[in-house]
């Protein structure tokens, strides 16, 4: 089977993004296109920048634009795919080189939600399976590229801020959930439009509709 | 300022900033990509800690030495042993949801190991760690007491008449490079980059600064011991692991016979232990099946129902996704693959290593697991290494840290020169070795060198030689011309590079 993988490239420090197509032929249909990547590298001896680390969907560094639809590199098989494939950096991030995008908001935004719990966790059981689901956003930052309505400069810091923020309300004392209670209100409350974009994109199926409902129960209003 | 850099932001990295900052000590913690993309997010199975009722401490210091085939100094095995029910405390006070009946702590069994031992949550453990722990880093970035430099690689270490003196950072967004002054951590975990393609971590960790390391004159221990771990499947890019988990809540290995019946050969061959043998036992005796063209498989079609739903509802979901396989109804084919290393740079109990001025914790250093590691014992090491470090460094020792750029150039190695690399290590240290293999890799490593690979294929060298210089098997190491244990070799292997690499048993 022989495929054409366009890439939009950009030069470190330059200023145009360009395209540059490789064909790639092989049987093996269920290779990810994390690996094609690696190989047009070794194939073509070319230097196509990207980030990845486990390539099983656990730490979502190869987030990318497939086709127009923001995918993990390490989840997307060659079998899912017609003849021609485009793979582009997000476009909701400043682009450092090639693939790779700065995604240093996902961080900020947490710090800005001053996202911690002050004293321990409740630790009581009947939280865990909500603590679990809420805990394994892997900051992929594929839920913001999809959301109508983020954007790096919008006061709304997007679905990945809400699943995190579940685990800390869900664990948190009263004093936390008070320290969270306004950021809340105004940077995801506020902001998030219910499109549930998020939802459809995130590779680790987090609910994030579910967790923002039990979120408002718990912190706008319960206030004790 | 005085602050410690730790280079490497997973388990062991992280879990020290946050101790030292509890002390009010600074850290600058440095890593290629944030901590939600270490390999320890991979960790799976879960964490030993030895209270169970019919547990003890004794039980589980001589499960680890038996399971790294008394290879380790016991000492060693006891500090770490003795420290795993406070920090698994602590873990729950920064609230990771480890599975829970009644508040207390369900345990899982797991490899090497009789009694019920390990604390986890579903089979993402590291997973559940990590994030509780990145929420505690983000309090104390806050106060400044911790400094998160992500995407920056370690380029290169200066060391002088066995004192640490400066590493080289580049930032990998804008290329600037740093000199970092002060003391220095390594824990920036196993030898991955040595075997790409045939492990089941992650790709960061390219082992650049470990072989940089060690041109420079530090001394590594027992790098022969190389852990293969018998459930992982080739997913073209890597080695999926399927979590030892699968085996303590049920699993069994067989392989079809003959006459097509299935073979439970573990549970024959050792009706003690049975599937739950230690990974290096169970990754020979597939290798054996393999060179006669059997196939081993997982068998997971007996286990308890209600698991699929809660405990192993995550390692079901990722078989699925993977490999297209439900195991509630289908065998899952195996092969061993490379998960761990025993061996790393040599440490004394304190974590520090033979170079003034620089620790090591985690995976990064070899101090545990003897010659080889049981499962629930990783991250365990990696926690105790932090507590360990942050415990002995005192304020008073650390040397100020300046930050400050430079010019530094560097030529990159040859990525086609790094895959011969590879693929030579790969010939000579798979499961079963025999110094035929070893020497004749020793000379194709020799034929690679030149200007730009040195430190590269040097370190390469470090492994094999180790490998050809232990003439007995012993847990994860076996020699085919050498195939059983030997008194005389119950020692660690030191390599050290002093104008040529010298192999010493200690």
């Amino acid at each position: 089977m022989e495929y054409i993988i366009s890439v939009l490239r950009k030069k470190r420090n330059g200023d145009e993004q360009y395209v540059q197509s490789f064909n790639y032929e092989t049987s093996s249909l269920e290779t990810s296109l994390l690996q094609v990547l690696i190989n047009i590298n070794n194939q073509y001896n070319e230097d196509i920048a990207f980030e990845y680390s486990c390539s099983q969907k656990k730490c979502g560094a190869c987030s990318a634009i497939i086709n127009n639809h923001p995918r993990l590199l390490c989840h997307a098989k060659l079998k899912d795919y017609n003849k021609e494939i485009r793979i582009e950096p997000l476009r909701k991030f400043p682009v450092i080189c090639d693939l790779i995008v700065d995604r240093s908001i996902l961080y900020d935004n947490l710090k800005k939600l001053k996202l911690w719990l002050d004293e321990d966790a409740d630790a009581s059981e009947k939280n865990n399976e909500l603590v679990y689901k809420s805990s394994e956003c892997i900051l992929c930052g594929l839920c913001l590229e999809a959301c109508p309505n983020f954007n790096i400069e919008s006061s709304f810091y997007g679905p990945s801020s809400i699943s995190l923020t579940s685990k800390i309300v869900l664990e948190g004392d009263i004093e936390t959930k008070n320290k969270l209670r306004k950021e809340y209100q105004e940077h995801i409350y506020n902001g998030c439009g219910r499109s549930l974009a998020c939802v459809n994109v995130c590779p680790k199926k987090i609910r994030i509709d579910k967790l923002l409902v039990n979120l408002n129960g718990l912190s706008i209003w319960k206030k004790r | 300022m005085k602050a410690v850099n730790i280079i490497g932001a997973g388990l062991g990295g992280l879990y020290l900033s946050i101790c030292l900052a509890r002390k009010g000590i600074h850290s600058n913690l440095i890593s290629q990509m944030p901590s939600e993309r270490a390999q320890s997010v991979l960790g799976e199975g879960g964490i030993n800690v030895a209270i169970g009722e019919s547990d003890s401490l004794d039980s589980h210091i001589e499960d680890t030495l038996k399971g790294g085939a008394y290879l380790e100094n016991k000492d060693n095995v006891v500090q770490l042993v003795n420290n795993a029910k406070d920090i698994v405390e602590d873990l729950i006070k920064l609230g990771v949801p480890f599975e829970r009946k009644n508040n207390q702590l369900v345990l899982r069994n797991f490899g090497g190991q009789i009694n019920k031992r390990t604390a986890y949550s579903k089979t993402s453990t590291g997973k559940m760690i990590m994030t509780s722990l990145i929420d505690e880093t983000r309090k104390y970035e806050s106060l400044g007491l911790i400094n998160r430099l992500s995407h920056h690689k370690c380029v290169d270490v200066k060391i002088d008449n066995n004192e640490f003196k400066y590493v080289v950072i580049k930032d990998l967004f804008t290329d600037k490079c740093y000199n970092l002054t002060g003391t220095l951590v390594i824990a920036s975990g196993g030898l991955n980059g040595y075997f790409e393609g045939s492990v089941t971590g992650s790709s960061l960790n390219d082992a650049y600064l470990q072989s940089s390391l060690f041109s420079n004159g530090m001394e590594f221990k027992n790098l022969e011991f190389i852990q293969y771990h018998p459930t992982t499947i080739d997913i073209k890019s890597k080695r999926l692991l399927i979590s030892e988990a699968a085996r303590g809540e049920g699993g069994r290995l067989f392989y079809f016979d003959d006459n097509g019946n299935k073979e439970y050969f573990l549970e024959k061959k050792y009706p003690d232990k049975g599937n739950l043998m230690t990974r290096d036992v169970i990754s020979r005796e597939e290798y054996m099946f393999m060179q006669v063209g059997k196939q081993v498989y997982l068998d997971m079609t007996r286990v308890d129902a209600n698991k699929w739903k809660t405990t192993l509802s995550d390692l079901r979901n990722e078989v699925m996704d993977y490999l297209g396989i439900d195991p509630i109804k289908e065998y899952i084919p195996v092969t061993p693959g490379i998960h761990y290393f025993m061996g790393g740079i040599n440490v004394d109990i304190n974590h520090k290593t033979s170079i003034k001025n620089i620790y090591a914790i985690g995976e990064a250093a070899s101090i545990y697991h003897g010659a080889n590691r049981l499962g629930g014992n990783s991250m365990l090491g990696a926690l105790v290494g932090a507590k360990v470090v942050s415990k002995t460094i005192e304020e008073k020792v650390i040397s100020e840290s300046k930050i400050e750029e430079i010019k530094y150039e560097k030529k990159a190695i040859n990525p086609l020169k790094l895959r011969q690399i590879r693929n030579i290590l790969l010939n000579s240290m798979g499961i079963v070795r025999d110094e035929n293999s070893l020497k004749q890799s020793l000379e194709e490593l020799d034929k690679l060198l030149d200007e730009d690979n040195t430190i590269y294929v040097n370190f390469a060298k470090a492994i094999v030689m180790s490998a050809l210089n232990r003439k007995e098997s012993r847990g994860a190491h076996y020699r085919s011309d050498y195939s059983e244990s030997s008194a005389s070799y119950k020692k660690q292997t030191i390599v050290k590079f002093d104008k040529e690499i010298k192999v010493n048993l200690k």
